[in-house]
């Protein structure tokens, strides 16, 4: 069930995403910033998707982890998007309104569709 | 305390001394003066027993002679002191012309105060050298002569509490039942044992007019005599209310009343009230602040919860009655906190939880009674003294217990109170994951929706995270204690640890604006999280320990109760 945290790097015409899977606590701090340093420096995107649909947990941690990437795609200039969040964590970031800065989708597939044709 | 050594040195000599015994503190020295009257007169009496009469001498903390003598290095001339104080003008109007201050280990315990020397020519510097040479001497005897002195006392004053202890338990062992109820299909035993200090724990049954039988346990807040009064008193009021009123509620309500007219104003006395009417098992009961009974039942330990202020606090208090029905094979534990509050060596408590556990285990009430004893014997060690009362009065209904999911089970859901589970999980990081799923284990049958679900796991997890971080350090070896209950159909979770105290967060909100500026931490989300995912959170202390208490009212449940009446 404890499974580590992993991010995987896409990139689409338009933007990145980054898969996450596993867990988001304090450990995922060097996974997470790591993939979003490295995505940065090499794609330079305009738009970071971060899709949870593979993460089983997040730990007031992992939100502080997201806040986190949050401030540097705010200072980059970079729109940040959700997708593929649980009831209970898109109600979590409601609570904290990570979702005020943070565009939430429902599913992974109609952000890459808007990442990958003209619209947008 | 007053003291004197018997010997004087030589004629017109006094010693002002020190008190001992309990009176130290104060910082004054207090002692006697010898006036200096016939000088001419000599050698009367025997050395060494001359007593002192004559007018007292106290010199108050502040007075600066205090300090003065203290520091100076020998024989001090009274007669030439300029110093502003009043015993050193009482000194003078006692005739002393020459105080040599008698210091052991720092400490001024004492003047050796002379009036005029008898061939009126003034002390000599030879004289002085004697004289500050006997005080070198003299100080340490003297102090030696307080210290019997104040050993004396101690051992007088012992001798008094040990006589006021008997008397606070011959009190109290006259008003403790000398029978137990003869109930058919009931089996009632009790036990009781004073601390060596006789806290003021009460217990007795009373049968009411109906046939219907009260149990009543209670303590009284101080020991001692004056515990053991109140505790009579309370007895004799509860005594006269019971078969007027017969409701439990009624009784405290009216106790209550009586007992804050008369009460000292700061005691109080936690009570619970038990009526039992024998032929169905049914009971009601009310509470005023007594820690709370449990039962074994047949689905686990359940806790009968009612609340209420302790009797007398506050008059115009109202008592909530509850029912409940005990079933064949049922047990029930009346107790005192000198069970559930009883500290091992390395202060650690008892607790609730530990007795609930025990309750679920024993196969009668006696045998209930003996493993409490047992198990507190070994919690507590060898070489423990009791700190309070300790009272357990057990009641069970005879039978075999009622088999879970049948008939009978089903009517008591709406009663289904009682521990889910309890654990521990050890201070590492990432253990809270163990934490919520055992929780969320626990609580499959409790009526959540799995959004309620949800939160209660956030909310568990981020407990039991802050209780590792900040209550226990992250110290590996100090657990982190779980427990689930329903209460009243509500889940409640608590999570108690080490720490002692708050959670170690900040209690600002986070605010997310500030977070994306910098101005505040990425972190800081967890207490705030809780907050958000139950109904209530509360925290409380006790000693070391620091519990946090999530609830939350599941939602099929709370259906239930609206649509069944």
């Amino acid at each position: 069930m404890n499974a580590p945290f992993h991010a995987e790097i896409r990139a689409l015409p338009k933007g990145i995403v980054l898969e996450l899977s596993g867990e988001i606590d304090g450990s995922a701090a060097d996974g997470l910033l790591g993939a979003y340093g490295q995505a940065v420096a090499e794609h330079d995107p305009g738009t970071v998707v971060l899709d949870f649909t593979n993460v089983d947990y997040i730990n007031s941690s992992g939100i502080a982890l997201i806040v986190s990437v949050l401030a540097r795609s705010r200072a980059d200039k970079r729109k940040v998007m959700a997708s593929g969040l649980s009831d209970h964590y898109r109600e979590i970031f409601e609570i904290t309104r990570l979702s005020d800065f943070i565009d939430i989708r429902s599913d992974l597939a109609s952000v890459e569709t808007e990442l990958s044709d003209g619209i947008g | 305390m007053l003291s004197n050594p018997g010997s004087t040195p030589g004629r017109n000599t006094e010693m002002t001394t020190a008190p001992s015994g309990s009176g130290t503190k104060g910082g004054g020295v207090r002692g006697w003066l010898k006036l200096p009257k016939r000088p001419s007169s000599t050698q009367e009496g025997p050395a060494g027993a001359v007593t002192v009469s004559g007018p007292s001498l106290e010199i108050s903390p502040e007075d600066p002679a205090l300090a003065y003598f203290q520091s100076s290095s020998g024989a001090v001339d009274i007669s030439k002191l300029e110093l502003d104080s009043p015993a050193v003008n009482q000194m003078r109007e006692a005739g002393i012309v020459v105080a040599v201050p008698l210091i052991s280990s720092g400490e001024l315990i004492g003047l050796l105060n002379l009036g005029p020397r008898l061939s009126e020519a003034g002390y000599s510097s030879d004289d002085r050298q004697l004289l500050e040479s006997l005080a070198g001497y003299a100080a340490p005897a003297m102090r030696v002569g307080q210290l019997v002195d104040q050993q004396a006392f101690e051992a007088r004053n012992r001798e008094r509490l040990d006589q006021e202890l008997k008397v606070a338990q011959l009190i109290q062992q006259q008003f403790l039942p000398s029978s137990l109820p003869d109930l058919p299909s009931w089996h009632v035993a009790a036990f009781y044992r004073p601390a060596r200090t006789v806290g003021g724990d009460f217990y007795d049954f009373i049968t009411l007019p109906d046939e219907r039988v009260m149990l009543v346990v209670g303590d009284v807040t101080d020991k001692g005599v004056p515990a053991a009064l109140v505790m009579a008193s309370t007895h004799s009021l509860l005594r006269s209310a019971a078969p007027r009123l017969t409701s439990p509620g009624k009784v405290l309500a009216q106790v209550n009343e009586l007992l804050c007219e008369d009460i000292p104003a700061h005691m109080f006395v936690t009570c619970l009230i038990l009526v039992l009417d024998p032929a169905n098992g049914k009971v009601e009961y009310a509470n005023a602040g007594h820690d709370l009974p449990y039962v074994r039942t047949s689905d686990g330990v359940v806790e009968l919860r009612a609340t209420g202020m302790p009797l007398g606090l506050m008059p115009g208090m109202a008592y909530e009655e509850k029912q409940y029905e005990l079933r064949p094979g049922d047990c029930l534990l009346l107790h005192s906190d000198g069970l559930a509050e009883a500290h091992n060596p390395t202060r650690e408590m008892f607790g609730f939880p530990r007795v609930a556990e025990l309750v679920g285990r024993a196969e009668s009430g006696e045998a209930l009674i003996d493993l409490c004893l047992s198990e507190l014997d070994r919690f507590t060690g060898p070489h423990h003294q009791q700190e309070d009362d300790i009272t357990l009065v057990t009641l069970q209904r005879t039978g075999s217990l009622v088999a879970p999911g049948g008939p009978a089970f089903a009517a008591r859901e709406d009663h289904l109170d009682g521990l889910l589970t309890e654990f521990e999980v050890a201070s590492r990081e990432g253990n809270e994951r163990e934490a919520l799923s055992r929780v969320a284990d626990a609580v499959t049958d409790a009526g959540l929706s799995s959004d309620q679900l949800e939160r209660l796991k956030t909310a568990v997890a981020e407990t039991t995270m802050n209780a590792i971080e900040h209550g226990n350090r992250g110290k590996a070896d100090i657990p982190v204690r779980i427990s689930v209950r329903l209460i009243e159909g509500d889940v409640v979770v608590e999570v108690t640890d080490e720490g002692g105290g708050a959670m170690g967060e900040v209690t600002a909100d986070p605010d997310i604006d500030l977070k994306l500026e910098g101005l505040q931490t990425p972190r800081g989300w967890g207490l705030f999280l809780i907050r958000n995912m139950v109904d209530e959170m509360q925290e409380s202390t006790d000693g070391g320990r620091h519990t946090v208490r999530l609830k939350i009212r599941p939602e099929a449940n709370s259906d239930v109760r609206r649509s069944d009446p």
